[in-house]
């Protein structure tokens, strides 16, 4: 048998990742992350600024027992990823803005029918062809709800390349853990930074898999949903007769297009999300203990509101920085628990996105204002804090 | 009884079952819960599915070893009905996703089963490619000459001058020859043979699903509702004859060079199989990959 004959899911894992200090590119280190999650499947399609991603997997992978596929476009990508996972493997693909529109059919399959996956989307300013080489996170409506239909996504923005290490074995973990697609909201700038990057010993992280089948073939329903509302998965090959489909389904995964079957299906997918916060949620937090205002930001633009905050605390301003790590589902809870805060600014780089959701959390008890700009340019701390130093009313 | 009649009875025996009485021998390779299907009298893609399950059988390949990769139309229900892992998946997109499952189990015999529209309009980038990797599927298109589950609008395999919902003064553009494309793109393997060419149908799956490499079987199938009953072909019997008329067997040619298969309104039709050949696949030459990455001498 040749060694590329073997099946990903029980071939040896050859390589440790490779534990160190390293200097990396958030792209690098994101796919370095991958390695550590023990990805086996990637298929992608180049586009800046998500290339080296794809370049170093190519490398990486054949060296780890994994398989790289440079398909013939995004929406290939999407598709194969989710082929490659319903057989066993980990995958994962990356692109940015004009490739991750490609994949929203197929990335709503991923939701519907409920297969483990993560999505990486290096943001770049847009739409269409846009600013390729420029910085943007105009795609964070579309990471809710791109894909046509009801369903609840959840997606990471890191702020740094250590970060984009760390959140993407992470979101392996959440994708397998709750059987779902899962999104990497990278932008280009921390995709292009390098950084130190330290990766850990192998096992210092730990890794999850999918909740995995109990009960004998014959008992075996493809979607019936454990307690916490995921359904154990069956792979091609085990003898499951396993029926995976993206029309409307029963828990049998025979194709039953019924009012009663939708009621039971499409909220499951919703609160399968919703119900197990604890396993993905993630919040960083600066100087939030007295800030009676608070930046909400993320991605690169976290980093430059942190330094607005130290500006403002320099003026003797009481401010704070709320960073959701998982931006999708937002954290709304833990946002609301500040409820001595009286103004909330949010810094993105788009013309208003995340502000919208802030708004509904907050809007009844704060006033919540938008700094933003069209894409291109990283927001300066100063551009953050000449908002957080608005008059009250003044700003949209 | 015919030769062929005394064949098919020695086929049923030799799956356990006693030709017009008791269950059925595919009972236990169907979801028979399902059944009836949702196909038309008439249609031709019951046939096309008891050949390629006939065929795993032949081929002795493990039953939890099948998986069948369907998309979106009339042909690609057949994952609600064979009992093997299947995946329903987006309209065009069946390739690609079955490219993964093969990539990440490579012991599982995997067969992508589309209809005309959903492989070669939507998805016909995705075929191109494949053939051009030598990726190791078979992938079975049923040919009904327009999308029959959305109610017989024109396709890329409409012959020209042909009527459909969408093509009421005769279809303007001319129909892929899906032989020659598969072949021009590197596949290993072109049959084509209708409905009617039912055991040749089961030899060639029974062949062919032990095979490695990018493998392209078209079945061309009545679809009396939409297609037949607008051309005024008739019945799905009456569409049967139309092949037995104008079928012309080609098969096993020497040279790569693919008869002219193309189809026309009225004209003959070339089946057979066309192409034959040996080559490397991308599991093959990945596998070299491997080896130079991980610094062994491949």
């Amino acid at each position: 048998m040749t060694t590329a004959a073997q099946n990903l899911v029980l071939a040896p894992v050859w390589d440790r990742p490779k534990t160190g200090t390293h200097f990396l590119s958030g792209d690098h280190a994101c796919a370095e992350g991958a390695v550590y999650a023990v990805c086996r499947f990637f298929a992608g399609y180049p586009i800046t600024p998500a290339t080296e991603i794809a370049e170093l997997l190519s490398e990486r992978l054949p060296e780890i027992g994994g398989q790289y596929i440079q398909m013939e476009d995004e929406i290939a990508s999407m598709a194969a990823i989710l082929g490659a996972s319903v057989a066993g493997a980990k995958s994962m693909t990356a692109t940015s803005g004009p490739g991750f529109s490609l994949m929203m059919e197929n990335l709503g399959l991923g939701y519907m029918t409920e297969v483990p996956t993560v999505v990486v989307d290096v943001q770049r300013g847009g739409p269409s062809t846009g600013l390729p080489t420029s910085v943007g996170q105009q795609d964070m409506m579309q990471a809710r709800f791109g894909p046509h239909g009801d369903f609840t996504s959840i997606a990471f923005s890191p702020q740094s390349p250590q970060e984009a290490f760390a959140l993407t074995v992470h979101a392996f973990n959440v994708a397998e853990r709750l059987r779902t697609p899962v999104l990497l909201m990278m932008d280009e700038v921390v995709g292009h930074m390098h950084e130190r990057v330290v990766i850990p010993p192998p096992g210092e992280i730990p890794l999850v898999g999918r909740p995995r089948p109990t009960v004998p073939p014959k008992e075996y329903r493809t979607y019936r949903p454990g307690p916490d509302l995921v359904p154990p998965m069956a792979l091609a090959g085990e003898g499951y007769d396993v029926l995976f489909t993206g029309l409307t389904h029963d828990e049998t995964g025979q194709a039953v297009t019924t009012y009663e079957a939708q009621k039971a299906l499409v909220p499951r997918l919703r609160e399968k999300i919703l119900k197990n916060r604890e396993v993905y949620e993630r919040v960083g937090l600066y100087k939030t203990d007295d800030a009676t205002t608070l930046v909400v930001a993320y991605g690169i633009t976290a980093r430059s509101a942190r330094r607005a905050v130290d500006l403002g605390r320099e003026k003797g301003l009481r401010l704070g920085l709320f960073r959701p790590i998982s931006v999708w589902p937002f954290p709304a809870e833990k946002l609301r628990s500040f409820r001595n805060v009286s103004r909330i600014v949010v810094a993105e780089i788009n013309l208003g996105q995340i502000v919208l959701e802030v708004r509904r959390i907050a809007g009844p008890y704060a006033e919540v204002i938008h700094v933003g700009n069209p894409g291109g340019e990283v927001l300066s701390p100063e551009t953050i804090l000449e908002a957080c130093l608005s008059p009250p009313g003044a700003r949209p | 009884m015919t030769a062929d009649g005394e064949a098919a009875a020695a086929d049923v025996r030799a799956l356990g079952g006693a030709a017009g009485a008791g269950p059925h021998p595919y009972d236990h390779l169907l979801r028979s819960e399902r059944l009836p299907t949702i196909w038309c009298p008439g249609c031709g893609i019951g046939t096309a599915v008891g050949a390629l399950i006939y065929g795993f059988e032949q081929a002795a390949i493990p039953k939890e070893k099948r998986v069948i990769v369907g998309g979106i139309g009339c042909s690609s229900r057949i994952v609600f009905y064979a009992k093997t892992d299947a995946y329903h998946t987006t309209h065009g997109r069946t390739i690609p996703y079955a490219t993964g499952v093969k990539l990440a189990n490579p012991s599982l015999a995997v067969v992508v089963f589309a209809g005309d529209g959903d492989l070669f309009a939507i998805g016909g980038n995705h075929f191109i490619h494949a053939a051009r990797r030598n990726m190791d599927l078979l992938v079975v298109c049923i040919n009904n000459f327009n999308y029959g589950m959305t109610g017989g609008q024109g396709g890329p395999t409409t012959p020209a001058g042909a009527l459909s919902t969408t093509t009421p003064y005769g279809n303007a553009e001319f129909p892929f020859n899906l032989p020659e494309l598969a072949a021009a793109a590197g596949a290993t393997y072109v049959a084509r043979w209708t409905t009617l060419d039912v055991r040749r149908l089961r030899r060639t799956f029974a062949e062919v699903l032990v095979r490695h490499g990018f493998r392209f079987v078209e079945v061309l199938a009545p679809c009396p509702v939409s297609f037949g009953k607008t051309n005024k072909i008739g019945s799905g019997v009456e569409e049967m004859e139309y092949y037995r008329s104008l079928e012309v067997l080609k098969s096993r040619v020497e040279s790569t060079e693919v008869p002219k298969t193309n189809i026309e309104l009225g004209k003959p039709i070339i089946v057979g199989t066309f192409v034959d050949r040996e080559g490397e696949t991308f599991r093959d030459r990945y596998a070299r990959v491997v080896a130079k990455a991980r610094g062994e001498s491949s």
